[in-house]
């Protein structure tokens, strides 16, 4: 396709251009109904009309020209953009721990795409040096771009070749891994690693940003300085996601990777940990415990990679009124593990009992996981809670239902005798099942109260 | 060597060999020596109910003091679409400013923090700046597409505006000549600046993201009067439409001036139009003298290139520093600093009452975040450090006859920046005039503000869609268009308007008002205009404005006595209450004013008495007298019901 030189345009915008042999990339003089517009033909992004030609006129802005009132177009010139982020060699320092970061289709530091018109992935070390200067006071960085995949794409293939390429750098003496992922999933993939990659020696970060790095405000390259420190020097040695505390450039968060959830569709803090509190706070200063129980750093290579997965795992969000026929559909179709996303305490109702029964008959391994995802299933209060689990349902605590998901499928991966799943599920690896929910691990206040108005009025949000 | 120089004498015959002139003894043949050149880009609030990319309230303003919360950022340079970094952008992160945003709840939400994409543009505003491209005689586009442009001084919390064109290539008509716009862009206003210390800015977010409109010029204008009058047609053209703001801060230009061999220099927010003549004047000349500048350099020095400067840390109680306004236990750096060869160019005219070392200082606060007073040099109007401490500088440094020295100060960690701040600003002079914004004074003097942006700042927004304009709405807007400025100000000179109510009429849209009254109520345009122009100015200018009051009330207010059938003249004493009081009605206003309804004849039958009366009493022989005197105890009660002509012409004195 590099030979495409009507990059984009189709239908008639692609004949109007073909008529006066005008390419992509040339300075024309257009007429039109409207006028005469001078200026570079850019590609047109895919999904939109076929009725207007892109310019960049002299004065570095965009316009559309109707394809319609055009009577003639003459080339003045023709210059290609090449864009590039400048790639400078990423200094080495003896001193200086070695931090390794696999690449996964984020967009740490990242270059327009016209085809989408989105913006496409920059990660060479040379490349990220270019954009973010300051990592090379932290760390000696090297890369690997595993994959290109973006966040929603992310699944079984990319979670196991993930953990095995962690295992490797381990092996092979990394003082700390970073992962550069897109933040839609970002928690399912940290929980994944958190059962396939077990008893590192080394802090294993997963970051994204919530604004792409084309932007001057972006959250990527502090987010990148942060998960950075974490890996190089933090001490503390687990599956983590480190993204911003508050909204504001001050400080992130370390975040375990199976009590973490993405709470907002756009906010920089979005990532929280939920019925807990983080583990850490970390700046370009340095990484400050919160809890102290971690796993720590050690300086042995010893790490256990279990990169098992089940893909025929689902869950379903419980809705009134739901059908019995839902799940019989998935049991039929050879789910072999399913979560319930119950109401309050982890409920469905009446009509569709027959249909967990047939599922557990047929031996499908049923979870129940909560809505309100704090707190925890307790499924002796009410009698529907005590009728469920008598079919066979199995509470699954306070994990997360993401994590109870990913969990299960890693579980069901490694065997499909239900007793060791049920054993495997419900001992907690690094805290999916924490036993007692701390006092501060509920912290949702509201906008409005005086007190909290206080608050927020004199800390950054 | 010796340090006695006389900065003083040299500021003034600087000033008199580049050929200053002041603006009012300055003519076209002066302008046209140094190449005077200027354009405008003007920008104007739209009045829409919401803002441009998200639904909060537009204009709602807070004091600096009032906010919910703050949130802090950082601004990184990023690249642009063709692949540059943009020179602004590299300066404002070399500041390492800390960016705190001052949040109302009712007039932010998390698009204006950036925390939200955009909502879909506004369609309110868009259909408003469509009207004023077609006004501006602008070719308005086939789809509209939404640009980011960076900018990294934080006055954005995304880092960028999202702007987008609307028309290219139009024209407005002055008196004399035919100026061509370049475009016109719809676009969202930056954050209201709170304050700029060290390395903290601090901005509110009220104005944010309010819609607004930018119509940029060619430098097409050859003297500053001209530079003036077509701001004052865009504002007249923007506000014909009565779909803009009005009031403080809803109108500001950026003014482009350069001069022959000097390069576009952007004054910025310039926000009364009265001012622009001697910014612009000073602007042209200021890069003549720096032209005069880089001459006096290239002489001097043979090899640029390899031209150094020579700093060195002193210690600030050797320099008695605390007489300039360093602290005395401050833990600020002093550097000693020698220019080679800028003996004489540093007390350089550059404007009215500055030289070239004020350029230092205001880069080394700009880019370097140091407070003034930041530094002392070698040939200031008024030497401080003394001739003493001077030589012991210059030996010091090692300086040699012709080298110009200053010493500044700072925090350490500013103190890299800084030079280079400095070694940078002498390399600039080398060529001349560096690009850059500046901001400006009401003296109409300008001082250095940031680097000057270029093309290479903008970006296609990914988050937007482009919007198509179909014929149809273009076809639609053309039939709500209203008159042109030009024919209106035709209209005000044919109806004999007075040319000194031009403006306020013309920046008031009254044009439409009074052509109203003069086909509806057959009032004479020039009896409206006075009561506009003149009376309601006046008291605009002594009382507070209220809002309820509106214009249209003056019409109102002339069709109730056109009703009455009462004389107008009458108005201008209503018009006082009216204004102040908005909401009362026009019978209970003329009762405030004890009006009585008399009839002519009335009125009349008095005049024998009264010129008897006069006639009595009189010391002069003079009738006007008489007729002044009769008329002034007529006065209150002929007013709204005989015209004061009418009555002057029925008086006659030798009854």
């Amino acid at each position: 396709m590099s030979e495409d030189i009507f990059q984009g345009y189709k239908g008639r915008a692609l004949a109007v251009l073909q008529k006066f042999n005008a390419r992509v990339w040339a300075k024309v003089k257009v007429e039109s109904s409207r006028g005469v517009f001078e200026g570079t033909i850019l590609p047109r992004a895919e999904n939109t009309d076929d009725k207007h030609l892109v310019l960049k006129i002299f004065t570095g802005y965009n316009i559309g020209v109707a394809i319609d009132g055009i009577t003639d177009i003459v080339e003045l010139g023709y210059k290609k953009a090449v864009y590039k982020i400048p790639e400078k060699e990423f200094p080495y320092s003896k001193d200086k721990p070695n931090v390794k970061l696999l690449g996964t289709g984020g967009t740490i530091a990242s270059r327009l795409d016209y085809r989408t018109g989105a913006v496409i992935p920059a990660f060479s070390p040379g490349e990220l040096y270019g954009a973010v200067p300051e990592l090379a006071d932290i760390c000696n960085l090297t890369t690997e771009k595993l994959f290109a995949v973006f966040s929603e794409n992310m699944g079984p293939e990319q979670y196991k070749k993930l953990a095995v390429a962690i295992g490797h750098e381990i092996e092979k003496g990394i003082d700390g891994i970073i992962i550069g992922h897109g933040t839609d999933t970002l928690h399912y993939t940290s929980a994944a690693l958190t059962f396939m990659v077990q008893n590192s020696p080394v802090p294993i970060i997963l970051v994204g940003s919530q604004r792409s790095s084309d932007r001057p405000s972006s959250d990527a390259a502090l987010n990148l300085m942060h998960a950075a420190t974490a890996a190089a020097h933090g001490d503390i040695a687990e599956v983590m996601v480190c993204m911003f505390g508050p909204t504001s450039d001050e400080y992130g968060f370390l975040h375990k990777g199976t009590r973490v959830r993405k709470m907002h569709s756009s906010y920089r803090s979005t990532f929280r940990t939920i019925g807990d509190t983080p583990i850490a706070t970390v700046s370009r200063q340095g990484v400050v415990p919160i809890k102290h129980d971690y796993k720590r750093r050690r300086t042995d290579r010893n790490v256990t990679i279990m990169p098992y997965y089940e893909e025929k795992v689902t869950m379903i969000y419980y809705y009134t009124n739901m059908q019995p026929d839902v799940i019989d559909a998935l049991v039929d179709a050879g789910y072999k593990g399913i979560i319930i996303i119950g109401t309050g305490l982890g409920h469905v109702n009446k009509p569709i009992y027959p249909a967990i029964e047939r599922a557990i008959a047929k031996g499908v391994a049923i979870y129940m996981t909560v809505q309100t995802l704090w707190g925890y299933v307790h499924m002796f209060v009410y009698d529907t809670g005590r009728d469920l689990m008598a079919k066979g349902i199995i509470p699954a605590e306070n994990m997360l239902p993401e994590t109870a998901f990913i969990k299960l499928s890693w579980a069901l991966g490694q065997t499909s005798d239900l007793a060791r799943v049920k054993e495997i599920m419900l001992t907690p690896i690094n805290s999916e099942i924490t036993p007692r929910e701390p006092y501060n691990g509920y912290l949702i206040y509201q906008g409005g109260v005086p007190e909290v108005e206080e608050f927020i009025r004199k800390f950054h949000k | 060597m010796k340090h006695i120089f006389d900065a003083r004498r040299n500021h003034a015959e600087t000033q008199q060999k580049i050929g200053y002139v002041p603006r009012k003894n300055a003519t076209q043949a002066d302008y046209d020596r140094i190449g005077f050149m200027s354009g405008l880009e003007v920008h104007q609030q739209l009045k829409t109910k919401e803002k441009l990319f998200c639904h909060c309230p537009a204009g709602i303003f807070q004091k600096a003091d009032d906010f919910d919360a703050e949130l802090i950022r950082h601004m990184r340079p990023t690249l642009s679409e063709l692949g540059e970094y943009d020179g602004t952008a590299l300066m404002e992160f070399r500041t390492r400013k800390n960016i705190i945003y001052r949040i109302k709840n009712e007039t932010a939400c998390t698009y204006d923090v950036d925390d939200t994409p955009p909502f879909p543009l506004n369609r309110e505003a868009l259909s408003h700046a469509i009207d004023i491209s077609l006004l501006s005689k602008l070719k308005v586009v086939g789809e509209v597409h939404i640009t980011r442009k960076q900018y990294l001084d934080g006055s954005i919390p995304t880092g960028f505006q999202r702007t987008a064109i609307i028309g290219i290539e139009g024209e407005i008509q002055l008196k004399h000549k035919t100026v061509r716009l370049i475009q016109l862009s719809l676009e969202e206003d930056s954050c209201r600046e709170v304050s700029d210390i060290g390395h903290v800015r601090i901005y509110r977010t009220d104005r944010l993201g309010m819609p607004l409109i930018e119509t940029v010029t060619y430098p097409e204008f050859k003297n500053p009067d001209e530079v003036k009058e077509g701001a004052d047609y865009i504002r007249f053209l923007n506000r014909s439409t009565g779909k803009v703001r009005s009031g403080i801060g809803s109108t500001r230009a950026d003014v482009n001036v350069s001069c022959k061999g000097g390069t576009r220099v952007e004054i910025k927010g310039v926000a009364h139009n009265n001012w622009m003549p001697e910014l612009t004047h000073n602007e042209a000349y200021r890069q003549w003298a720096l032209l005069a500048i880089k001459d006096i350099l290239n002489k001097s020095i043979k090899d640029p290139a390899n031209w150094k400067m020579v700093a060195k840390e002193a210690r600030a109680k050797d320099f008695k520093l605390e007489n300039l306004g360093v602290p005395k236990s401050s833990t600020l750096k002093v550097y000693l600093v020698n220019l080679p060869h800028f003996h004489g160019i540093l007390s350089h005219f550059t404007q009215p009452g500055k030289m070239f070392a004020d350029d230092f200082s205001d880069r080394l606060k700009v880019i370097a975040c140091i407070e003034k007073p930041n530094m002392v040099h070698s040939e200031m109007f008024e030497d401080v450090v003394g001739e003493k401490a001077w030589t012991k500088v210059q030996s010091l440094l090692g300086s040699k006859d012709g080298d110009a020295q200053l010493i500044f100060w700072g925090p350490e960690e500013d103190i890299k920046t800084a030079l280079e701040t400095i070694e940078e600003r002498c390399r600039l002079a080398f060529t001349g005039v560096p690009n850059e914004t500046r901001k400006s004074f009401e003296d109409g003097t300008t001082i250095f503000e940031r680097v000057l942006p270029g093309a290479d700042r903008m970006y296609p927004d990914t988050d937007s869609a482009p919007i198509p304009l179909e014929d149809a709405d273009i076809d639609e807007a053309v039939k709500r268009l209203p008159k042109l400025v030009s024919e209106r100000i035709g209209q005000l000179m044919e109806w004999n308007v007075p040319e000194d109510t031009h403006t306020y009429l013309l920046k008031n849209n009254l044009v439409p008002l009074l052509e109203k009254a003069q086909t509806e109520l057959h009032i004479p345009a020039r009896f409206t205009s006075g009561l506009l122009a003149h009376t309601l100015k006046h008291l605009q200018g002594q009382y507070p404005p209220l809002p309820d009051f509106s214009f249209d009330q003056v019409f109102g207010l002339l069709k109730f006595l056109v009703d009455r059938k009462m004389d107008i003249a009458i108005a201008k004493r209503m018009l006082f209450h009216l204004y102040q009081h908005p909401k009362m009605d026009f019978e209970s206003i003329l009762i405030t004013l004890n009006f009585r309804e008399v009839t002519k004849e009335e009125i009349l039958e008095k005049v024998p008495f009264l010129v008897k009366k006069y006639k009595d009493i009189r010391t002069s022989h003079d009738d006007s007298a008489g007729l002044r005197w009769v008329m002034g105890n007529l006065n209150k009660l002929a007013t709204g019901n005989i015209s004061l002509k009418e009555l002057s012409q029925k008086i006659s004195l030798n009854t």
